[in-house]
Formats: structure tokens, sequence, C-alpha cells
């Protein structure tokens, strides 16, 4: 299918910028980080974003409740939310989407049970799942990352079956097997190559949630624990000094939410893009 | 075999297997998380009074048989007691009930009310500034953190213009910045979802019909349009309201509110099974029913829906 317009909008441009930036920032972030982000100096607390604080040095973002710095943890914050984002995404993409494409070419009881597995995960909500199970094992990053990225294999599964269900109905598949070719070799070989737009679209929405979800974990004080600075640990510890020192908060909030907007606006577009039956939902 | 009662057995019978399955998570969640007896006596009780303890309440028993006795237990609705309230939890969850569903109820009310004429204008005056203003909150509105959204509320409307309370629940006012918390997603879902609705049944040839024969242009939108409009509408308001009682957890959270949601987390935080268990099969069941009244609604209005999902 030709598209008379392939130019990618400004917006589309900025977006990945904006991400390759972060990567680059939670690389790099020992040498981009201007002070230690888990020791403060007691005598600087509190202090409202400066070029000169009491301990002399710049904060220009501030210093929370133990003098440490915001701008820094801010940037060391990146680390976490993209580390469990992408290892989420790949958990949940090659779990959901394992099951999706054999499901989908199966069918039969497997299909029901699989199917119907989704639903039930679908029928509560997961975030007192996922705190369920982290009580259970206990908070680290490890299964921090594990929750996240088991939090979204349905949704792959579920657009991958019915997608691979459709394909599988066509006379290539039929044409294939009467030629004597094995089902592996039509699902890598013909399956795949026509699900992976769908594929990448789901894993581009699928990296805002997981974002979001890691952070709302660690506000609840079940993701990352402290003192390793993390956006959502850092609006949980700002939330008592919101009137005194709003900058705790709101810094890594809005970082977050950019985030979060630029990450599913990409997916948005990609969906338009590359399959637009997926819109509308 | 597409009549519309067996469209709904069908549904209903998905619908026991999914419930059975939640109530299995959670019965293994549960049970892995630890002994709870450690927390129900001081840290000096004899081991006989222990052992007592945990006879009592079925933990010495296999875990096969515990997990026999426990789904007889939830189809009389009776999940034990609660270790902290020292009540039945199916109760204690209950009582917290009330204060979740005026919440969900009200951040519903707010996202519909707000949603659905600003969609509809969206559509009728489409490129227009309003348009593109409405639009773009929506997007915020629907990658915008729950939590961190609270959070601002509190900041801006609380702390710096004093208008309404940070937390608690009490008169209308305790109820504006959590409904609005927890209804933002659902209202920006609900606005993108209904401009599209409008713009799609915009081109049909029956709207061409309609307005070729003199109709006035209110007429066309409020009867042709909406009524056409309204099915995927419904879907996705049905679905929200669904993944409100996800978001309830959190913005009970954030301000304080006394709601089921909060007391499942507190509740996971005490290792008061009982009470966890309760909490999550009855968000399960609401999320559930609600699902199928929206499938149900969707099948009676629109028969070509009631083919299986197969």
């Amino acid at each position: 299918m030709k598209r008379k317009d392939r130019r990618v909008p400004w917006m589309i441009v900025a977006a990945c910028g904006f991400v390759g930036a972060l990567v680059v920032i939670g690389a790099a972030a020992p040498i981009l980080a201007p002070a230690n982000p888990e020791r403060g100096a007691l005598g600087a607390r509190l202090e409202a974003p400066t070029l000169a604080g009491a301990d002399g040095r710049a904060h220009l973002l501030g210093t929370d409740h133990l003098g440490r710095d915001v701008l820094s943890r801010v940037i060391y914050g990146t680390r976490v939310s993209l580390t469990v984002g992408f290892a989420a995404v790949a958990i949940g993409g090659l779990i959901g989407g394992t099951l999706g494409l054999v499901v989908g070419f199966r069918g039969g009881w497997i299909d029901e049970v699989i199917m119907t597995a989704a639903d039930a995960q679908l029928a509560f909500p997961f975030i007192l799942l996922a705190i369920g199970i982290i009580a259970v094992l206990g908070p680290s990053f490890p299964n921090l990352i594990l929750v996240v990225g088991l939090s979204g294999w349905v949704t792959y599964a579920r657009v991958l079956r019915s997608q691979v269900l459709s394909l599988r109905r066509r006379e290539f598949v039929d044409a294939i097997i009467g030629l004597g070719g094995s089902v592996p070799r039509i699902i890598v070989r013909h399956i795949l190559p026509n699900v992976a737009s769908t594929f990448m679209v789901i894993a581009t929405l699928e990296l805002a949630r997981a974002i979001v979800l890691e952070a709302t974990l660690s506000f609840l004080g079940l993701g990352v624990q402290p003192p390793t600075p993390s956006w959502g640990g850092m609006i949980h510890e700002g939330r008592d000094y919101l009137d005194s020192a709003w900058w705790i908060s709101i810094f890594p909030g809005a970082v977050l939410m950019l985030t979060s907007l630029v990450v599913s606006r990409t997916g948005d577009w990609l969906r338009d893009m590359l399959d637009p039956t997926l819109r509308g939902g | 075999m597409h009549g519309l009662g067996a469209f709904l057995a069908y549904r209903l019978l998905r619908t026991l297997i999914a419930l059975w399955l939640v109530s299995s998570v959670v019965f293994a969640v549960m049970r892995l998380s630890g002994d709870p007896v450690p927390l129900l006596l001081p840290p000096d009780a004899p081991i006989a009074e222990m052992a007592r303890v945990r006879h009592d309440l079925g933990l010495d028993r296999s875990l096969a048989v515990q997990y026999a006795v426990f789904i007889g237990n939830v189809l009389h609705g009776d999940f034990g007691r609660s270790i902290h309230f020292r009540q039945p939890a199916m109760d204690v969850a209950l009582s917290y009930l009330p204060a979740t569903f005026e919440l969900g109820a009200a951040a519903f009310l707010v996202a519909v009310v707000v949603a659905f004429p600003v969609g509809v204008l969206s559509a009728v005056r489409r490129n227009s500034l309003f348009d593109h203003a409405a639009m773009g909150l929506a997007l915020i509105g629907q990658s915008a953190p729950t939590f961190f959204l609270g959070v601002l509320f509190i900041l801006v409307f609380s702390l710096r213009l004093d208008l309404f309370p940070t937390s608690g629940r009490g008169d209308w006012r305790h109820l504006v910045l959590p409904a609005l918390t927890l209804g933002a997603f659902a209202m920006a879902s609900i606005a993108r979802i209904t401009r599209s609705a409008v713009l799609e049944v915009q081109r049909a040839d029956f709207i061409r019909t309609a307005r070729a024969k003199g109709l006035g242009e209110f007429v066309v939108v409020a009867k042709h349009m909406l009524k056409n409009a309204a099915l995927p509408i419904m879907t996705i308001s049905g679905l929200q309201f669904g993944t409100l009682l996800g978001g309830a957890v959190v913005t009970e959270t954030v301000f304080a509110w006394p709601g089921m949601g909060r007391l499942a987390i507190q509740s996971i935080y005490n290792r008061d099974y009982p009470v966890v268990q309760a909490a999550v099969f009855i968000a399960a069941v609401l999320f559930i029913f609600i699902n199928l009244t929206v499938d149900t609604l969707y099948g009676v209005l629109d028969p070509r829906s009631r083919e299986f999902r197969a």
C-alpha cells in the first residue's frame, strides 16, 4: 500500500529526539548529574531552585528534604523508568506475542484457555494484582520488571491472535501447506512479517503504559526502594512538602508526564501510519 | 445460534470462568505471601498457641483442602474473618464500598457530562480552535499518570487557591478533586471516541439525505448523528467505568479517601488476606458485571454484534 504523504511530521521527529535524549541522559547520568543523587547536604535542605545554594552549589531544580539535588535525582531516575519500561515491553511482547501467534494459528482448546486467562486478567484492576505479587515477592528491581512486564501480555496476545486468525484463512497459507511447507516456517516466514508492524505499534503504546505503571508502583512504595531515585518515588517523597517545596514532586512529575505523552503520541502516530485498522479505541 | 439468549449464555459462561480464575489467582497470591499467624499474636506467644490459631484458621491443612474450602466459601460470599478488623471480611469490604461507589459515580458523571458535549462540538466544528484545544487537552488527560494529576490538583486547587480540601471524605467539596482526578482519563477517552464516532457518521448517506430534505442542522446532529454514533460511545464509556475501579486504588490513596481501593492496599500491608480477597473479588464481580451489561445492551441495540467471538 503506497501512501501519498510519507513525510514524518516534525512532532514525531521531536518525540523520537526526546526519547533518544532520555536514553543518552540515563546512560550518561554519572557524567551529566551535577551532584551525587543519594547524598545530600543537610545544610541545604528544601532549597528552591537556585544558582547559589547554602552549600555554595547551584541547584537548578532545588533540593529535597534531605538536601539532595533534585536535578541529579531526576537524571538518575531516567535510568529506572527506561530500564523497567523497555525490559517490561520485552517480557510482555515475548510472552504475549508468542501466545497470540500460536493460539491464533492453532485455535482449539488452547485458544479458549489462553483467551479466558486474558479475560480473567482484564477482569480486575491489575494494580491490585501487582501490589499483591510485590507484597509476596518483596519490592525489588527484578520483581518490578517482572510484574510490569506481565501486566502487558494480554494486549499483544489478543491483537496478534485476531490478526493471525484472519491471515491463516488466506489462500497463501493453504498454498504453502499444499506445497509441503511446515507450520513453523509459515509462521516465521509469512505470518511474522505481516504482523510486525502491529507488534511495533503495541510495543510503543505499551512502553508508555509500562513507564507510568512503574512510576505508580514506586509512588505507592512498592517499586524501586529509597534511596535509589525514581520519578514515582520522588513524587511520593515530595508530597509531604508540597506546600513548602513543590519542586520535589513537580519536576519529576512533569518529566514523567511529558515522557508518557510523547511516547504514547508516537505510538498513536505509528498506528495511524502502519496499521489504520487498529484505530479507534 | 445467533439469538440473543445464546449470546448471553455464552458471555455468562465465560464470565463465570473468569471469576473462578480471578479467585484462584487471589488465593494463590495470598497464600504465597507468608504466614499471617505471627502478626496475630504477641511475639512471645507459645508455639502451642500459634499451632492452635493456625488450626482455627485452617492453615494447617493441605493446600488442596484449603483451596477447596476457599472455593466453597466463595460461593457463599464468605471470605473468612478479617484479621485486622475482627469482623467478617466481606462485611468489612462491603462497608467501604459506598465511598468507592460515590467517588466512581461522581468521576464517571463528571467525565460523561463534560466529554460528550465537548466531543460532539469538536466533531461538528472540526479543525476549529475549540477542536484543537479540546483534543490537545484530551491527549494530555489520557497520558497523564493518575497519581501525579492528583498531586497537581492538590497543589493548585487546595494549597495555592485554597478552594477544596486536600484529603478525606465529607461534603461535596471533598469529592471534587478526587472525582476530577479519577475521571480525567475516562473524560479524555470518551471525548475522543465521541468526536471520531460523530465524524464517522457525518459521512454516511443518510446524513446527506437528511440535509437534502431540508432538516435544520440541529435536528441532523441531534437526531440522526447522535443516535447512530451512540454505540461506540456507549461501549467505550462502559469500559471506562470498569477501569475507574483500578484508578480508584491510586486516587483513594492520594486523597486518603476511605474507599475499598485504599482498604485493599492497607490490607495488603497488614497481611489481612481475607479482606484483600473480598475486596478484589467484589471489584472483579463489579467489573465483569459492568462489561456484561455493556455487551448485552450492545447486543440488544445492534443485532450485527451478536455473533460469537470465535
